[in-house]
C-alpha cells in the first residue's frame, strides 16, 4: 500500500510517499528524509528528545504516525535558524551552556520554542522548569536550559515568541 | 595570561590566554543546530537496518526461534543467529585483562541474563526490522534466577575495581571499636542503577574486504580498535573508529560491547553497511549498570569526636559470568583521619548482565553509605556534621599515610558553609518548616574523587602559514573536551585559539586513552602540552642556531612563546613570528609528539584526590514523604581549571546525579523472573528540570604541582559523592527519620 | 509494530462500522496506542483514525453553567480553555498535573478517559496478565506491586488507572457521551470504568464499535468552582504517574459545607468517587477533624494487594489535604507546580 501525505517541513511544502502505515513522524524524518537533527531517546514518548513543532504546537514526534499528517506543518530543529542567524533560543543555550553531550539539546530546543509561544510560563522559572519538565537531561544541565529560555524570552519580540 | 609551569623535559616556556578562559562550547553551534552528527545520524548507500532480539528469561537457553515467520515479513533481509553468524577469530569470553569483559555475541543458546542479545534482525527499514525482531516468538528453557544479594552465594573476590585488593586494614578496628566512648553500626543498602545516556548505544558498521569503518560511540577507541581486531582478526589500523559525539556516556560507553560486535557481524553476513541501535529497554542488560550495594559500616569516636576505627564490609553482586566489583569500600581510604580502617568486600553472581563502571564506581555507592554513616556517628557526638568532619580532617590519606599533592578541603568547606548558609543550622532535626507548612532539613557531605590518569598520546604541527594544529584521538561525551583541549593546545603552542585547528574523535588519530576515571583532562592535556612543548623546541632550536634570526644565540637562557612570536627571555623585544622562522628554514611544518601519563615517583609520594564540600536542602511534606531537593551548593577543588564554564557544567551535573541517587533511581527487578520491570525512561527515574531548582557551584582554587604538569585534577564524577549523602542527610535533618536504603521512598517516611 | 490497515472515515457512523471488527482500534493523537502497539501489548490489524469526523472539537459551554468537550479536544487546549479553567478549575489543574507539555498538546479528552494502566506487568508480554491475555493469570500479585491498587481490586487484577483528568471528572459527575452501532447513549463516568471483578479484559462499559464523542459536565458541577482542588503524590515533582491523587470540590453555605465532591486516583482501576465519605461532610464545618474523619470513612474498604499498605494511609492524607486546600478556596491562578505539595498554598499554611 502507498499513501501520499502532503507536509509543510521546514517551511517548504513536500509530497511524501510512504509504503508503510508503521511509520512514525520521528523515523520519517530521521531514516527516510535524513533530517538527523531530531533524536530518538526512548520512542516512547517517555523522554522529549524528539520534540518538534508540529503545527505550531511541541509534540512527540516518536508517537504520531507519519500517515495520519497528511496536510499538517512541521518544524525541526534544523529548520529554526533564520538565514544562516540562530535563533534566539539556540544562541541563549550556547551562552548560558543548557547543554553538555547535546543529544537531548534539539528536543529541549524545540520544547523551548513551544513553551515561549503558548504563553503561560512567563518569567516565572518555577513555571519555566515544570514548562521543560517533559525534556530529560541524564547529562544534567537544567540550570542553563532554564536560564536559557528566561533569556532568550525577554530578548524575543512578541512576533518571534509567537512564530512557532 | 597564565603561566605555564614545565616539569623536566620541555626546553622552553610558553605563555597563553586560552587556558582559564569561561568559552562557550566550540561545538555548540552544531548541537544547537542539530548538525551534531551522532553515530545513529549516519546513512552510509546501501545500508540496512539491525534490530535485536533479546531474551526475556532471565537464566537457561534458547530453545528455538521462528526465523521463518521473521524472514517472511516484508522488508526483512536476514535474521542472525548463533547458527549462521559468521565466525569470530578472537573469543568473546576469553579475558586477558580486568578490562576485557566477556560478551554474549550469538556464540552459543544460552541465556545468562535477561535482554541479552539472542538474535538479530537485518531489513530494509527499521519497521520491518523490529517486527522481525518480534516475529521470532523465542521458546526458552527457563531456569530459576538468582536475584538480589541474599539470591547466591557469597565469595570474596579476589580484586574489586580495577586490580584493586578487596580488603585492607590499618591499624586494629576492634580495638578502636571497643576503646570507643561513640559507637555506631548501620546497615545502607543501594541499589542497581543504569546509566541512562540519553543516546541509545548504536553502530554503523560498513566492511571493504578486512577493513572495517564504524560510526560508535566510544569512550575509548584506542581499545576498542584492539578488542575488536582481536575479535575479527584483522589489523587494529584497518579499523576506523568516528565517534566526535558521544549523546552520554557515564561509563557504559567506555568498552566494546556485545551489540556493538553484533552489528559488525551483522554487516559481515549481509555484505552491506548495517546499523544497529539499541532500543531504551534493551540498555537494561548488555551495556553495564551499577550493582547493588549492601554496607555494614561501625565507627567509634573518643570523648572528642576523633575516630577511633572506621570499618565498611560491602556486599555486592556481579554476573554470573564475569567479575566487575563496585569497590564501594574505598572512598573510606581517603577522606576521614583514623588510626583504625578496615574494607572488606564480598559479592554474590546473579543472573544479570556484568555491571560495568557507572559514574563514579565505587564512589557514588560508597560515599552514600559513608557519609550518612559520618552524620550518624556526629549525632552521636552531639556533635554539627561539619564541625565533625573539620574534627576528623585528614592531613595525610588515612589509609597509606602518604602526604596529600594538595587537598583545598577546608576552603571547600568554608566557602560552600558561607554561600550555603550552614552555621545557622540547628543541630536537632525536624526543626525547620517554611511558610507552607513544609519540612525544611540541611544535610552535608564530604565529595571526593582520585586524580588519576591514564596515558595518550597527542602530535602537534606548526605550519608556514603561522596556524597550528593538534590532533589527538580524545573524546568528548559532553564533558567539554573538544573545547578545553583547544585551549590546552593553543597554550600548548603560544597561539590565540582562532589560530589553532583541534582535531579529534576518531581513531586515526594517536591513542589518547580512554574517556574515563575522569582522567581524560589529565591526561591528554598533558600529552597535549608535551606535544606542543617538543614542536616549540624545534622551532627554538631552528631559529637560535640561525644568525638571520633576532632569536640568534639565545641558547643559553631560552625563549618565550607567545601569541604565534618566539621572544628572547633575556630580551623579550626581540622576537619573531613562527611563520617567519618556518619560511626562512624552508619548512611548510613541523611536528612534534608528546605522551601524558602518570608520573609514578609522583604517585608513590603523593596521594592524589579532588575534594569537595556539598550542602543540601530539601523540602518534604511531612504527611506525604514527597521530597524535593530545592537548594544544592557544592564546593569543589580539583587543581587547575581549563575552563571554569565547563567544569561548573560537570559539577551540576554529578551533583543531580547525586540528587537522583538517593531519591530517585531503582532498577527494580522480578524475583520470580529476574527480569526489569521498569526498563524505560517512565518508570526508572531520573531527575527532571522541576527536580532540581537551584544549583550552585564553588570553584575553589587550588594548586596542585604534583598531579601533572598543568596541575589538572578530574570533575566528571567527584560531585555525586557528597551530594549524595548530603541529600540522605538533609532528609533526616528535616524529618528526624534515618532512611538507609536508597533511593528514599514515600513509604520509608510514612511507615517510620 | 504490527503492519495495518488505516482508515479515515469522515462520519461517525463510517468510524463506528470500521471499528466494531475484531482487531480494529481508534486513533486519535495515538499517544497511549502507539506506546502500547510498540510494546506488543496491542496489536491491532485496523487502526481507524478519527481526526477527520467534524465536530468532535469543540468545547461548548451552556448558559446553565455546564459544559460539553468534544472527545478531539486537546488535553492543552482543555486546560488553557480561559472559561473552562475558571469553572473547573481542579479539572484544568489536574489536566496539567499529568504527563508532559508535548504529551498534552497532542493527547485527546477521549483519548485520556480510555487510556490503559500502566501496570508493568500488563505491559511485559512474557508476564501473566489477565486483562491482557484472559485467564493467564495476574503477575502482580506477588511481584513489585508497591504501586498497585488499593481498592476495588480482585485476586484477578491489582492494576489501577493513570489518568488525572478522570478524577475531578468522577468527583463532579461527569457524563460519557457515546456513539455505537445502536445509537448515541450516555455513560456516567462512574460506570464507565470498570473494575477487574473476573474479568479484567473488560475495561470499559463500551461496545466493539463504540465511540466516545463528548465528555458533559452538568449544570450543578460549576457550582463548586470557588473551592475545589487537585492534589497529586509523586516520586518525582513532575513528569511521573501519580501515587496517590486526590479531587476535592466544596460548595459552601454560610460557613458550612453544603455539598463536597471527593474522588482519588492511583488507588483502583477505575477514579474512586467516595460518596460515603462526601455524605459524611453534609452540612459539615470545614474543620481540619471532620475531614480527617471524611477520609477515613473514603477508604473504609481499602485492602492492600500487596507491597502498598503504605498507599492507604498516604490517600487517608491525601483526601484529608485535598479537602483542606478546597476549603482553603480555588488560587486565582493554578500554581506554577500543578496539584504538586510544593506548590505554594495560598491562604498559609497547610501543612500541619
Amino acid at each position: 500500500m502507498t499513501l501520499s501525505i502532503s507536509l509543510t517541513l521546514n517551511g517548504t511544502s513536500e509530497v511524501i510517499a510512504l509504503e508503510d502505515p508503521r511509520v512514525t513522524l520521528l523515523d520519517l524524518l530521521r531514516e527516510r528524509l535524513h533530517l538527523t537533527g531530531t533524536k530518538k531517546g526512548c520512542d516512547r514518548g517517555q523522554c522529549g528528545a524528539c520534540t518538534v513543532l508540529l503545527d505550531g504546537r511541541r509534540t512527540n514526534a516518536c508517537l504520531v504516525l507519519a500517515v495520519a499528517q497528511d496536510g499538517a506543518a512541521v518544524t525541526t530543529i534544523e529548520g529554526l535558524a533564520m538565514g544562516g542567524q540562530l535563533h534566539p533560543v539556540q544562541q541563549a543555550f550556547i551562552e548560558h551552556d543548557g547543554f553538555q553531550c547535546g543529544f537531548c539539546t534539539p528536543g529541549q530546543i524545540m520544547s523551548a520554542v513551544g513553551l515561549l509561544a503558548e504563553g503561560q510560563a512567563g518569567d516565572d522559572p518555577e513555571r519555566v522548569r515544570e514548562g521543560m519538565s517533559g525534556n530529560l537531561c541524564r547529562c544534567g544541565a537544567y540550570a542553563g536550559i532554564t536560564e536559557a529560555v528566561l533569556d532568550a524570552q525577554a530578548r524575543m519580540t512578541d512576533d518571534q515568541r509567537d512564530a512557532a | 595570561m597564565s603561566d605555564i609551569a614545565l616539569t623536566s623535559d620541555a626546553a622552553h616556556l610558553r605563555q597563553g590566554s586560552s587556558i582559564g578562559q569561561p568559552l562557550t562550547r566550540r561545538d555548540g553551534p552544531l548541537k544547537v543546530t542539530g548538525a551534531a552528527r551522532y553515530a545513529a545520524d549516519n546513512h552510509p548507500d546501501g545500508m540496512l537496518f539491525a534490530v535485536l532480539a533479546v531474551s526475556s528469561i532471565a537464566r537457561g537457553r534458547v530453545l528455538g526461534l521462528d526465523v521463518a515467520a521473521a524472514k517472511a515479513h516484508p522488508g526483512v533481509v536476514e535474521v542472525m543467529t548463533s547458527t549462521n553468524r559468521p565466525p569470530l577469530a578472537g573469543d568473546p569470553e576469553a579475558k586477558d585483562s580486568p578490562f576485557m569483559f566477556r560478551m554474549e555475541v550469538l556464540q552459543n543458546d544460552l541465556v545468562r541474563y535477561p535482554q541479552q542479545p539472542i538474535a538479530v534482525v537485518i531489513a530494509k527499514t527499521l519497521e520491518a526490522a523490529t517486527e522481525g525482531a518480534f516475529l521470532l516468538t523465542p521458546r526458552y528453557e527457563a531456569q530459576m534466577p538468582r536475584v538480589g544479594l541474599d539470591g547466591a552465594e557469597v565469595f570474596v573476590p579476589d580484586s574489586v575495581g580495577v586490580g584493586k585488593p578487596s580488603a585492607m586494614q590499618h591499624g586494629d578496628v576492634e580495638a578502636g571499636l571497643g576503646a570507643a566512648s561513640c559507637r555506631m553500626d548501620a546497615t545502607y543498602d543501594t541499589p542497581a542503577q543504569y546509566h541512562n545516556a540519553m543516546e541509545p548505544h548504536a553502530i554503523v558498521a560498513s566492511w571493504n574486504g578486512d577493513t572495517l569503518s564504524l560510526d560508535t560511540p566510544s569512550q575509548g577507541m584506542a581499545m576498542a580498535q584492539a578488542r575488536l581486531a582481536t575479535l575479527f582478526g584483522i589489523r587494529p589500523g584497518d579499523i576506523h573508529i568516528r565517534s566526535p559525539f558521544l549523546g552520554g556516556g557515564f561509563g557504559s560507553k567506555g568498552l566494546v560491547n556485545g551489540p556493538q560486535v553484533l552489528g559488525i557481524l551483522a554487516a559481515r553476513l549481509v555484505g552491506r553497511p548495517v546499523k544497529l541501535v539499541l532500543r531504551r529497554e534493551q540498555m537494561y542488560g548488555p551495556v553495564g549498570h551499577r550493582a547493588p550495594t549492601r554496607q555494614v559500616i561501625r565507627m567509634g569516636t573518643d570523648a572528642e569526636g576523633g575516630f577511633t576505627a572506621i570499618a565498611n564490609h560491602v556486599r555486592t553482586a556481579t554476573s554470573t559470568y564475569d567479575d566487575f566489583i563496585e569497590p564501594a569500600g574505598d572512598v573510606a581510604h581517603t577522606l576521614y583521619a583514623t588510626p583504625a580502617l578496615a574494607t572488606s568486600h564480598e559479592a554474590v553472581r546473579l543472573d544479570t548482565g556484568t555491571p560495568m563502571f557507572m559514574r563514579a564506581p565505587g564512589e557514588a555507592s560508597g560515599s552514600i553509605a559513608l557519609e550518612s554513616a559520618v552524620d550518624e556517628m556526629a549525632e552521636a557526638c552531639g556533635m554539627d556534621p561539619l564541625a565533625f568532619r573539620l574534627k576528623n580532617y585528614a592531613e595525610v590519606e588515612p589509609a597509606s599515610g602518604k602526604p596529600f599533592s594538595s587537598k583545598a578541603l577546608r576552603e571547600c568547606y568554608a566557602q560552600g558553609a558561607a554561600r550555603f548558609g550552614w552555621w545557622e543550622r540547628p543541630v536537632r532535626p525536624r526543626q525547620m518548616r517554611d511558610a507552607d507548612g513544609l519540612l525544611v532539613g540541611w544535610g552535608m557531605g564530604t565529595a571526593t574523587f582520585p586524580a588519576l590518569m591514564f596515558a595518550g598520546n597527542a602530535r602537534a604541527t606548526l605550519r608556514a602559514d603561522g596556524t597550528g594544529l593538534v590532533e589527538t584521538g580524545a573524546h568528548d561525551m559532553g564533558q567539554g573536551a573538544w573545547t578545553a583541549l583547544a585551549q590546552v593546545a593553543a597554550d600548548g603552542l603560544g597561539l590565540p585559539l582562532d589560530r589553532l585547528e583541534f582535531r579529534s574523535g576518531t581513531s586515526d588519530l594517536p591513542d589518547a586513552g580512554i574517556a574515563g576515571g575522569s582522567a581524560h583532562m589529565a591526561t591528554v592535556s598533558t600529552a597535549i602540552h608535551k606535544a606542543g612543548g617538543e614542536v616549540i623546541a624545534r622551532l627554538a632550536e631552528l631559529a637560535m642556531g640561525d644568525e638571520r634570526s633576532p632569536l640568534f644565540g639565545a641558547g643559553n637562557m631560552g625563549v618565550i612563546a607567545r601569541g604565534g612570536r618566539l621572544h628572547r627571555l633575556d630580551d623579550e623585544g626581540r622576537s619573531e613570528t613562527y611563520a617567519e622562522i618556518l619560511v626562512r628554514a624552508g619548512l611548510s611544518e613541523i611536528e612534534g609528539n608528546g605522551t601524558g601519563t602518570a608520573d609514578p615517583a609522583a604517585q608513590n609520594a603523593f596521594a592524589m584526590h579532588a575534594h569537595g564540600a556539598v550542602f543540601v536542602e530539601v523540602k518534604v511534606d511531612p504527611e506525604f514523604g514527597q521530597i524535593r531537593a530545592t537548594r544544592v551548593v557544592g564546593a569543589f577543588a580539583a587543581g587547575r581549571v581549563i575552563n571554569p564554564r565547563m567544569v561548573r557544567s560537570q559539577y551540576y551535573g554529578g551533583m543531580i546525579w547525586g540528587v537522583s541517587f538517593a531519591l530517585h533511581e531503582h532498577a527494580v527487578t522480578d524475583r520470580r523472573s529476574g527480569r526489569i520491570m521498569n526498563a524505560n525512561l517512565a518508570e526508572y527515574h531520573v531527575p527532571v528540570n522541576a527536580d532540581v531548582p537551584s544549583l550552585e557551584a564553588i570553584l575553589v582554587e587550588e594548586h596542585d604541582p604534583h598531579v601533572n604538569p598543568l596541575g589538572i585534577k578530574g570533575v566528571g564524577e567527584i560531585s555525586i559523592t557528597g551530594t549524595a549523602g548530603a541529600v540522605a542527610n538533609a532528609v533526616w535533618h528535616a524529618t528526624g527519620v534515618r532512611v538507609r536504603r536508597f533511593p528514599i521512598t514515600l513509604e520509608a517516611l510514612i511507615e517510620a | 509494530m504490527n503492519t495495518f490497515e488505516f482508515l479515515r472515515p469522515t462520519t461517525i457512523a463510517e468510524a463506528v462500522a470500521a471499528a466494531a471488527v475484531p482487531g480494529a482500534a481508534y486513533h486519535a493523537a495515538g499517544t497511549n496506542l502507539l506506546d502500547l502497539m510498540k510494546g506488543g501489548v496491542m496489536r491491532p490489524g485496523r487502526l481507524v483514525d478519527v481526526n477527520r469526523i467534524p465536530g468532535l472539537d469543540r468545547i461548548e459551554h451552556a448558559a446553565d453553567g455546564g459544559v460539553r468537550i468534544g472527545a478531539l479536544v486537546r488535553n492543552a487546549d482543555l486546560a488553557h480553555d480561559a472559561l473552562f479553567a475558571q469553572r473547573f478549575p481542579a479539572v484544568a489543574e489536574a489536566l496539567l498535573s499529568g504527563a508532559s507539555a508535548q504529551l498534552r498538546n497532542a493527547a485527546t479528552v477521549g483519548g485520556n478517559l480510555l487510556q490503559r494502566t500502566r501496570c508493568p506487568y500488563f505491559y511485559d508480554a512474557d508476564s501473566a496478565c489477565n486483562k491482557r491475555a484472559p485467564g493467564t493469570g495476574c503477575d502482580a500479585r506477588g511481584g513489585e506491586n508497591r504501586l498497585h491498587a488499593v481498592l476495588g481490586w480482585s485476586d484477578a487484577c491489582i492494576a489501577t488507572h493513570p489518568s488525572d483528568f478522570c478524577v475531578p471528572l468522577a468527583a463532579l459527575g461527569a457524563i460519557v457521551e457515546v456513539v455505537g452501532r445502536d445509537g448515541a447513549r450516555d455513560v456516567p463516568l462512574n460506570g464507565f470504568h470498570r473494575l477487574p471483578g473476573h474479568a479484567p479484559e473488560r475495561e470499559t462499559a463500551l461496545a466493539p464499535g463504540d465511540l466516545v464523542v463528548a465528555v458533559r459536565l452538568p449544570a450543578e458541577s460549576a457550582a463548586f468552582a470557588s473551592h475545589a482542588r487537585y492534589l497529586k503524590v509523586r516520586e518525582r515533582t513532575s513528569y511521573a504517574f501519580a501515587v496517590v491523587s486526590a479531587a476535592a470540590a466544596l460548595r459552601m453555605e454560610d460557613g458550612r459545607i453544603a455539598e463536597a465532591r471527593i474522588a482519588l486516583g492511583g488507588v483502583a482501576l477505575k477514579p474512586w468517587r467516595a460518596e460515603a465519605a462526601e455524605a459524611a461532610l453534609a452540612d459539615a464545618r470545614p474543620t481540619e477533624d471532620a475531614f480527617r474523619q471524611a477520609a477515613e470513612v473514603a477508604l473504609t474498604e481499602a485492602r492492600p494487594s500487596g507491597d502498598n499498605a503504605f498507599k492507604i494511609e498516604l490517600a487517608r492524607r491525601i483526601v484529608a489535604r485535598a479537602l483542606l486546600l478546597a476549603a482553603a478556596g480555588t488560587p486565582e491562578r493554578i500554581p506554577a507546580l500543578p496539584a504538586s505539595p510544593f506548590a505554594s498554598a495560598p491562604g498559609g499554611l497547610v501543612h500541619v
